[in-house]
């Protein structure tokens, strides 16, 4: 088994897979806490489609995918932020409309271009899409999510629990909020081609929903989810290769096995206790 | 001394006007209760004190404490009653806005979130999880969080609504003492019996019966008669309110 693996993560692309998946789980984990908390859960879910319109554009246009893909996502985030706040239109509704436009879109501009595109591999994610480019971008974002979030961490914290509270005392919510989107459009722009547009909102919010059956401070939350998170991609990478799965799709049900566990775990902790 | 001074203050919503013509003011050591039905504008004015919200008419004054040095106890959010965090990590989130921009907490800060948790007697519950806390236990917890923020000024939103009357009672002593201690209070209550016990200024917002005085004048006044019923004792408390 140990030599298989030597020799599985000798290909490149492999490696390429290992790397981006476990620093866009790492930072998908820590965002994805807030998100659930502050019952954004669904934004994760739009902007992935965002993304699947903006790659399809970017494809049929022959342009840069990611440098034309960020900017759109992001734009869209502080689109659905604006919105919101003005509370002319539920959030919920809002992604909704979002969501399935760009998606339309993105299929339209597909058909006309005449390029032929593998949807599939935006939809479902693909190891080997992912190019040398990729790995750079997603190690700097990532080590850029992460080294906010830990600067921000307190306050991230006050604003997810008590928004009201937290402007009283004059942290500025509205940035913090506007940080976290923006933090959000980006992991899902990176993760989406490992774990395709469909998945990667999943893997935001399910770690932070796992951890929330067993833990009870913010603190174990956090870290619970992004040592779930990782796990899971590790395990799921892995396990895709060997039985012969889709890699998104089997990182997924092992998210699922692990929050039914979890799930269970906190029952029968609660009914002892 | 005068802490805070309105003059005929006016809020609206998007050109609706949510209350006008408020003309009241609050003395350091004050126990302010604001009444009045619902929607007459309370949630609303406590905003515009805090500055989460612009008014659009009037005047709001503050001497002697700055608009960041409130603290405040929000009406619950539904979001909260499930949230992960310990009672340490809540009351200690209290102590941000004395950092400025440095990141992390410093001694002084847990120093501070210790004695809050002492003075409100949860410092049993404090590695307990928010979320496992009885609604008392909560209120209590964002009570020695909001005294982590000030020590001057607490602005509390129906911080009685949704407990049971021996828990509600608790609470207004809890709140009784602190104003005793120096702190001044203002405070939104549908309990009209206990606000003008314990407080010592009224201020009812019902567009029919505006009223801004002292307790004992607000007393005598055939709005007060009328919703007391008859069962006001000012001594014993009492209970059988409609709400
Ligand atoms: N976010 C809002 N947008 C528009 N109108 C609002 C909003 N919040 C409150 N209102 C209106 O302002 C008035 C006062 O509301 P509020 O201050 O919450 O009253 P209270 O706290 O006394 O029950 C009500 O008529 C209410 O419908
Ligand atoms: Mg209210």
């Amino acid at each position: 088994m140990a030599d298989e693996l030597m020799v599985l993560f000798s290909y490149p692309f492999m490696q390429r897979a290992l790397i981006v998946g476990i620093l866009v789980s790492l930072c998908a984990a820590l965002l994805g806490t807030s998100l659930v908390l502050k019952r954004y859960s669904m934004i994760g879910d739009g902007l992935s489609h965002v993304g699947y319109g903006a790659f399809a554009i970017a494809a049929s246009a022959g342009i840069a995918p990611l440098g034309f893909a960020i900017p759109v996502v992001i734009a869209s985030a502080f689109l659905l932020l604006y919105i919101t706040r003005k509370g002319k239109m539920g959030g919920d509704s809002a992604i909704a409309i979002l969501s399935s436009s760009s998606l339309a879109i993105g299929m339209i501009v597909v058909a006309l271009s005449g390029v032929s595109i593998d949807i599939n591999s935006y939809m479902f994610g693909s190891i080997l899409a992912l190019k040398e480019e990729d790995v750079m971008l997603s190690i700097v974002c990532s080590v850029i999510v992460v080294l906010l979030f830990i600067l921000l961490y307190h306050r991230i914290f006050a604003v997810t629990f008590d928004e009201s509270f937290s402007s009283a005392t004059g942290i500025h919510t509205n940035v913090y909020n506007t940080f976290i989107s923006v933090l959000t459009a980006v992991v899902i722009v990176v993760g989406m081609r490992l774990m395709g547009a469909l998945l990667i909102s999943s893997l935001m919010i399910f770690p932070s929903l796992t951890s929330m059956r067993l833990c009870r401070s913010f603190r174990s939350v956090t870290i619970c989810s992004a040592v779930v998170s990782v796990s899971c991609f590790t395990a799921g990478l892995i396990a895709s290769y060997f039985i012969n799965i889709p890699t998104g799709a089997g990182i997924v049900v092992l998210n699922l096995a692990v929050f039914l566990l979890f799930a269970l775990a906190g029952k029968i902790l609660k009914r002892d206790g | 001394m005068k802490l805070i001074e309105c003059k005929d203050l006016c809020m609206k919503y998007e050109g609706i006007t949510a209350f006008e013509g408020l003309t009241f003011s609050v003395d350091e050591g004050d126990f302010l209760c604001i009444v009045g039905e619902n929607g007459s504008g309370k949630s609303t004015l406590i905003k515009g004190l805090l500055g989460l919200k612009k008014h659009s008419g009037g005047t709001i004054e503050f001497s002697g404490v700055k608009p960041k040095e409130i603290g405040y106890l929000p009406q619950q959010t539904a979001a909260q009653k499930d949230f992960p965090a310990t009672v340490w990590e809540v009351v200690l989130s209290g102590c941000l806005n004395r950092n400025s921009y440095f990141p992390f907490y410093t001694k002084e800060n847990k120093e501070r979130a210790k004695t809050e948790i002492g003075r409100m007697k949860i410092e049993g519950i404090a590695n307990k999880s928010y979320r496992d806390l009885s609604g008392g236990q909560q209120q209590r917890v964002l009570l020695a969080r909001a005294l982590c923020a000030t020590e001057k000024l607490l602005l509390l939103d129906e911080p009685v609504s949704g407990l049971d009357p021996i828990v509600t009672s608790e609470m207004y002593e809890v709140i009784h003492e602190l104003n005793h201690s120096g702190v001044t209070v203002i405070m939104v209550t549908h309990d009209i019996h206990n606000a003008v016990h314990y407080g010592n200024r009224i201020l009812n917002m019902s567009r029919n019966d505006y009223f801004f005085g002292t307790s004992d004048d607000y007393i005598k006044t055939d709005s007060f008669k009328a919703m007391s019923r008859g069962c006001f004792h000012k001594e014993g408390g009492c209970f059988s309110h409609g709400r």
